[in-house]
């Protein structure tokens, strides 16, 4: 009974589509409330780059939004540090600028996003400038923010993410102990050449006098050396504006 | 034991009482006597990975019952229809889409908590104990039987990987659903006092330990000798 090759197919036509309809129907539902959390989320990982993680944790959504709002200004630049506010007639902000799209680009092609972290109200006085990362993990893609304070120079912290690098290796991190390490390290060395920071291979050695070494992931190696290139290359896409930056800080300081 | 009472069950009487022995027992074998890790072993996988912290691993738990409970539900009314050669493939789409569904839930409603659980979400599908309920119960009984057999199923899966996570949140963080124990309790003894937490709990060969000596407590009580 019930068993001819067409009822077989026809079962499963049927399912199928059922099924299809079933969990499109929940995307297009529920597409809109997920835009909304990974925004959410995007924003939470830059003010994770300035201000303590258990700080945003406290914060509800409507909160996270409103310091967002009034703590953050954002500048796009282009490779050799020139603002950018319009791209082939259309206008360019910060949060329009998705980093991992423009990842595929060629470097000199792609727009870079700075978020400037500033005091409430007044968006001249700077606390840190916020830039973005992107890069390759050992299976994934990784990505993060790195906040430098008005120096230029000293990382003040760092939140990085990642879409599947191996639970307990890899996506530790994101473990707040691990970015931590970052802080307070600096990026150009004495005699004024960009370094960045490398995470070293092993873990449990100490590190603090290195100002450009941080502990390894024992264990993921690679991931490792996915954060080193991405801090290393985007540094580097900055530098001009960085550079830009530091003269003019260098000027207002005489 | 489970086996004597499905058996059992196939002796139809009219009109059985909403909750009649049986029926409990359907719920209350898989917590001990049944249970699907500790006794069968199934869904190990799992249990070692969220199990870090209570707050994923409850989330975890609401996930799994739910799949379970569902596909047990849909797959006993189909099983008259579901043709037998094709079964296991209308399983795994029926089991693919229901998880599909929580993990896109989660990514709405819970963000923070879909980046945490991240793919183990998703491996509900490969959970032994989702197929293995469908395969062994809901093809052959009722829906309602089905429904508290998966309920059993997954409330024995689920009450196994919450003792794990609190043990290993304790030892391993010194907290309870992120509540600082560790800390509050140092306090009561003074400045220098300070509880150590334990590194070896928080990566999977605790969670290992834990279920093993859950297993040996669990044995020594009941007398199970595997066989």
């Amino acid at each position: 009974m019930q068993q001819s090759n067409t009822y077989i197919i026809t079962f499963s036509v049927i399912l199928t589509v059922v099924l299809g309809l079933l969990l499109s129907g929940t995307s297009q539902l529920l597409g809109p409330l997920q835009k909304e959390a990974i925004a959410l989320d995007n924003k939470k990982q830059i003010l994770g780059a300035v201000i303590p993680g258990e700080q945003i944790a406290a914060m509800t959504p409507k909160e996270v939004n409103e310091f967002y709002s009034s703590r953050i200004a954002s500048v796009v630049v282009d490779i050799s540090g020139k603002e950018v506010t319009e791209q082939g007639g259309t206008a360019v902000t910060a949060e329009t600028v998705d980093i991992a799209k423009n990842y595929k680009k060629p470097a000199e092609d792609r727009l870079y996003p700075v978020y400037i972290f500033h005091s409430e109200g007044n968006p001249d006085d700077v606390a840190n400038y916020v830039l973005p990362l992107y890069g390759a993990g050992l299976w994934d893609a990784i990505w993060g923010y790195v906040s430098l304070d008005t120096d230029m120079n000293t990382v003040g912290g760092i939140t990085l993410a990642h879409a599947g690098e191996t639970p307990g290796l890899g996506a530790r991190i994101t473990e707040p102990g691990v970015q931590a390490r970052y802080e307070g390290k600096t990026i150009f060395d004495e005699s004024g050449d960009l370094v960045a920071i490398e995470m070293q291979k092993g873990e449990g050695k100490d590190y603090s006098g290195d100002p450009h070494e941080v502990d390894g992931l024992s264990g993921a190696t690679i991931t490792a050396k996915g954060v080193n290139n991405m801090l290393r290359n985007y540094l580097g896409y900055y530098k001009a504006y960085i550079e830009n930056k530091k003269s003019s800080t260098a000027v207002a300081a005489l | 034991m489970s086996a004597e009472t499905v058996e059992n069950a196939i002796a139809k009487k009219p009109a059985e009482a909403f909750l009649s022995k049986r029926r409990k027992k359907l719920v209350s074998d898989p917590l001990v006597d049944e249970n699907p890790i500790t006794i069968q072993v199934l869904g190990i996988c799992s249990a070692l990975a969220v199990t870090t912290q209570m707050k994923p691993t409850l989330v975890m738990s609401i996930s799994v019952i739910f799949v379970i409970v569902m596909s047990n539900l849909v797959i006993s009314l189909m099983r008259n229809t579901i043709p037998s050669r094709v079964r296991i493939i209308v399983q795994l789409a029926v089991v693919a889409t229901l998880v599909t569904l929580v993990s896109e839930v989660l990514k709405a409603f819970a963000y923070d908590m879909y980046k945490e659980l991240s793919v183990f979400v998703g491996l509900i599908i490969t959970n032994c104990i989702v197929m293995g309920r469908l395969e062994a119960f809901a093809l052959g009984n009722k829906p309602y039987d089905s429904v508290l057999d998966g309920f059993g199923s997954a409330l024995g899966y689920s009450w196994i990987i919450l003792t794990v996570a609190f043990f290993r949140e304790l030892w391993g963080s010194g907290a309870v659903f992120g509540i600082p124990i560790f800390e509050y309790v140092s306090g009561i003894f003074g400045p220098d006092f300070k509880l150590a937490t334990n590194g070896l709990m928080v990566s999977p060969v605790g969670a290992f330990i834990i279920l093993g000596l859950i297993i040996w407590v669990q044995r020594t009580k009941t007398g199970y000798v595997e066989h």
